[in-house]
């Protein structure tokens, strides 16, 4: 199939892989920084076609795991509300907060609606004007300029009973937050595709500069990994760190300048709570003044119980790194993508859900 | 009387329930045993009977390669053929939602004729309901089926060996795309039609060229991944498969690849898998080829005594990988 195959051809991949054998003279660490990625190294086995002393770790680039417990708890009483629709992207659905999920929500009496864009969500706000219509919004930069775009769309269209909870994260500065952690004494890092598409490479350039460590954004096809992770050992075996794209056919150094203007003109930059790192400083956006009357924590009271972490999951230390799904004592036994303890199980980008569909310790 | 639509009266027991039966089933499904239209069909029979239910919910009710009628004849009439019988009656049950026009069922009823009447088989008994809108989604069909298994043939999914071949009929996740592409109105380069298609008569012709066929499932919902599966833990054997040798259309491999779906778990129903004697695997592959239902099989991997219970793919990439079952939902009401 066309512009599939190419990305996939076996005789490029073993020339490539070959290549980073030969490279390759030194125990190096990568991580993978995106969920996309863990799937994709995952579904294709690539792990096994590395040396050995290449590593690589999984990333908390799930938008759905990295939620913390307090958001989704958050989310659960919005949707309590009377006169409340919530719309939410369906991996959150099955998400277990402390002490319940939206689709337990949702079995209750609770109105929650699983949307594939926050158009659909605007037109659910348009067709019940006297309900308040909540969007959940998760995701990284990716999702937030189609979240800017639909504030600023209702916003024009006088549409008064449109809300978004605001829960947008930002990449570059969690990886700076990891960095500065120093659990992993990571080499090099692999970028992601489609946040770069959006905020192009240059806001890894503190990386290599302060950190040392390599940076490449690779797509999504087992070419690009492969290649992405030769060049990554390219650099390190060099001595000369640096950022590379090697997802060239979508994204641009600059980034995508259309979309970047949305998020800055509605959003601007505030902390955010990342499960299993907790509060990092300027790592999530919030809603600029001008659309405050948008936020749905300001325009909704609501009353929590203490926020409660489920009893023996690892989520947070898979999401920063530093343990794997199979280090995790509930995995496969007690926590599968049916009977979900954490988030990393439940999303399809999640380490657990990808290990759990695609691993190989079977035995 | 076709731009007509159904009324709750239809399916009173009055005049017009009657008049339904009479003018838009009968004609097309007729048999001496469905006309007597007593309360149930009487029947002679001798030898080991296979019988099997199934109920059709499938939204939309039309869809590229097939309708919700066609798809109520062949997928009860595989699930006896997966049991080596030979499928002979049919019963038949509509629920119907007021509203449903009387061409809609017309269309309906000529496609289970044509699918009963390709697998030789016949509709002997019958019901009728509607209901109110809203309390069914245009037209819910159930099928039941009764079949004779011929002497000598003891086909289950508990009795695959170590060394076994596996045999693929055909390529993957047509149905449950065709249905997908028509619900949310997308539009492929290379249509995709549903392969909803009755396959006993393929299944008489594997069994003339083998008694060796061990087990045999049609991977319908949940789709060949979680057939392999289901096989794999009941005979508690391991499966190793290659990813190289499952066919796979392009407008599937589009479509899963624009919705983020993998064909392996995307429903058939018209496709069967067999797992069959290896010495015997050549012989019936050809068979299976030379069926208009099979062109494309393919020997797709083995039974082994390694990693029980699961199933292992070999990636094109010469790594492996585990194939689990589907877990949770792909598609709602694709059958």
């Amino acid at each position: 199939m066309k512009f599939i195959d190419e990305y996939r051809d076996v005789e490029l991949a073993k020339k490539l892989v070959s290549r980073i054998k030969q490279l390759s003279t030194r125990p190096t660490r990568l991580m993978e920084f995106c969920g996309g990625h863990t799937v994709s190294i995952m579904m294709n086995g690539i792990r096994q076609l590395l040396p050995p002393n290449v590593e690589m770790l999984s990333g908390p680039g799930c938008p759905v795991c990295v939620t913390a417990n307090a958001d989704i708890d958050k989310a659960i009483a919005l949707a309590h509300l009377p006169d409340v629709i919530i719309t939410t992207f369906g991996d959150m659905m099955k998400v277990p907060g402390s002490y319940s999920s939206l689709q337990h929500a949702r079995a209750g009496k609770a109105d929650i609606r699983i949307v594939y864009s926050t158009q659909d969500a605007l037109q659910i706000a348009r067709d019940n004007p006297t309900q308040s219509v909540i969007f959940i919004g998760i995701g990284f930069e990716t999702t937030a300029p189609t979240i800017a775009a639909s504030i600023l769309q209702a916003e024009n269209e006088g549409i008064r009973n449109f809300y978004v909870l605001c829960l947008s994260k930002l990449c570059p500065p969690i990886m700076k937050a990891l960095l500065d952690l120093g659990e992993l004494k990571l080499d090099g890092i692999v970028c992601p595709g489609h946040v770069s598409a959006v905020i192009g490479s240059r806001p890894y350039d503190f990386i290599p500069r302060d950190y040392g460590v390599a940076c490449v954004v690779s797509g999504f096809e087992s070419l690009d990994i492969l290649q992405s992770v030769a060049m990554l050992v390219e650099q390190i075996e060099s001595g000369k760190p640096t950022v590379e794209i090697a997802y060239r056919r979508v994204v641009s150094p600059e980034g995508n300048k259309t979309a970047l203007e949305l998020m800055e003109s509605v959003f601007e930059i505030g902390s955010a709570d990342w499960r299993g790192i907790g509060m990092v400083p300027a790592s999530g956006l919030k809603l600029r003044k001008k659309f405050e009357r948008f936020d749905a924590e300001q325009a909704f009271s609501v009353t929590l119980e203490p926020v409660r972490e489920a009893k023996g999951c690892i989520c947070g230390d898979i999401l920063r790194g530093v343990k794997t799904p199979n280090d995790c004592k509930l995995f496969r036994k007690v926590c599968t993508p049916e009977h979900p303890v954490g988030p990393c199980m439940v999303s399809s980008e999640g380490s657990c859900s990808a290990y759990y569909q695609y691993g190989t310790d079977y035995e | 009387m076709n731009d007509e639509t159904i009324l709750l009266a239809h399916g009173s027991g009055s005049r017009l329930s009657h008049e339904l039966i009479e003018k838009n089933f009968l004609p097309s499904l007729a048999n001496p045993l469905l006309a007597k239209l007593d309360d149930s069909a009487v029947l002679d029979f001798s030898g080991r009977l296979a019988f099997t239910t199934d109920s059709y919910v499938v939204s939309p009710i039309f869809f590229p390669g097939g309708d919700i009628g066609k798809l109520a004849v062949c997928g009860t009439i595989n699930d006896l053929a997966m049991s080596g019988a030979t499928p002979l009656y049919l019963s038949l049950s509509f629920i119907i939602e007021e509203g449903l026009t009387l061409s809609e069922l017309a269309r309906v009823i000529k496609s289970i004729k044509a699918a009963a009447e390709e697998a030789g088989v016949k509709v002997i008994t019958g019901d009728t309901k509607v209901v109110n809108r809203g309390s069914a989604d245009k037209l819910f069909i159930n099928t039941s089926g009764i079949g004779i298994v011929p002497e000598g043939i003891d086909i289950s999914g508990a009795n695959a060996k170590m060394g076994d071949k596996l045999i693929l009929s055909g390529a993957i996740g047509d149905h449950g795309i065709a249905v997908i592409s028509q619900r949310e109105g997308l539009k492929f380069s290379v249509p995709v039609q549903s392969d909803c298609a009755p396959l006993n008569k393929l299944v008489s012709q594997m069994l003339g060229a083998s008694s060796q066929i061990h087990c045999m499932r049609d991977p319908t919902r949940g789709g060949l991944a979680t057939t392999l599966n289901e096989l794999a833990r009941q005979s508690k054997v391991g499966i190793r498969i290659e990813e190289g040798k499952i066919p796979v259309h392009d407008g599937v491999r589009a479509a899963c690849e624009l919705l983020g779906f993998d064909p392996l778990y995307v429903a058939n129903e018209g496709k069967l898998v067999a797992i069959v004697t290896p010495s015997d695997a050549g012989r019936i592959l050809a068979k299976i080829k030379r069926n208009r239902y099979g062109t494309e099989a393919s020997i797709i991997g083995e039974v082994t005594d390694e990693h029980k219970g699961k199933v292992i793919m070999r990636t094109r990439l010469g790594t492996s990988r585990i194939v689990d079952m589907l877990s949770g939902e792909l598609l709602p009401r694709i059958c």
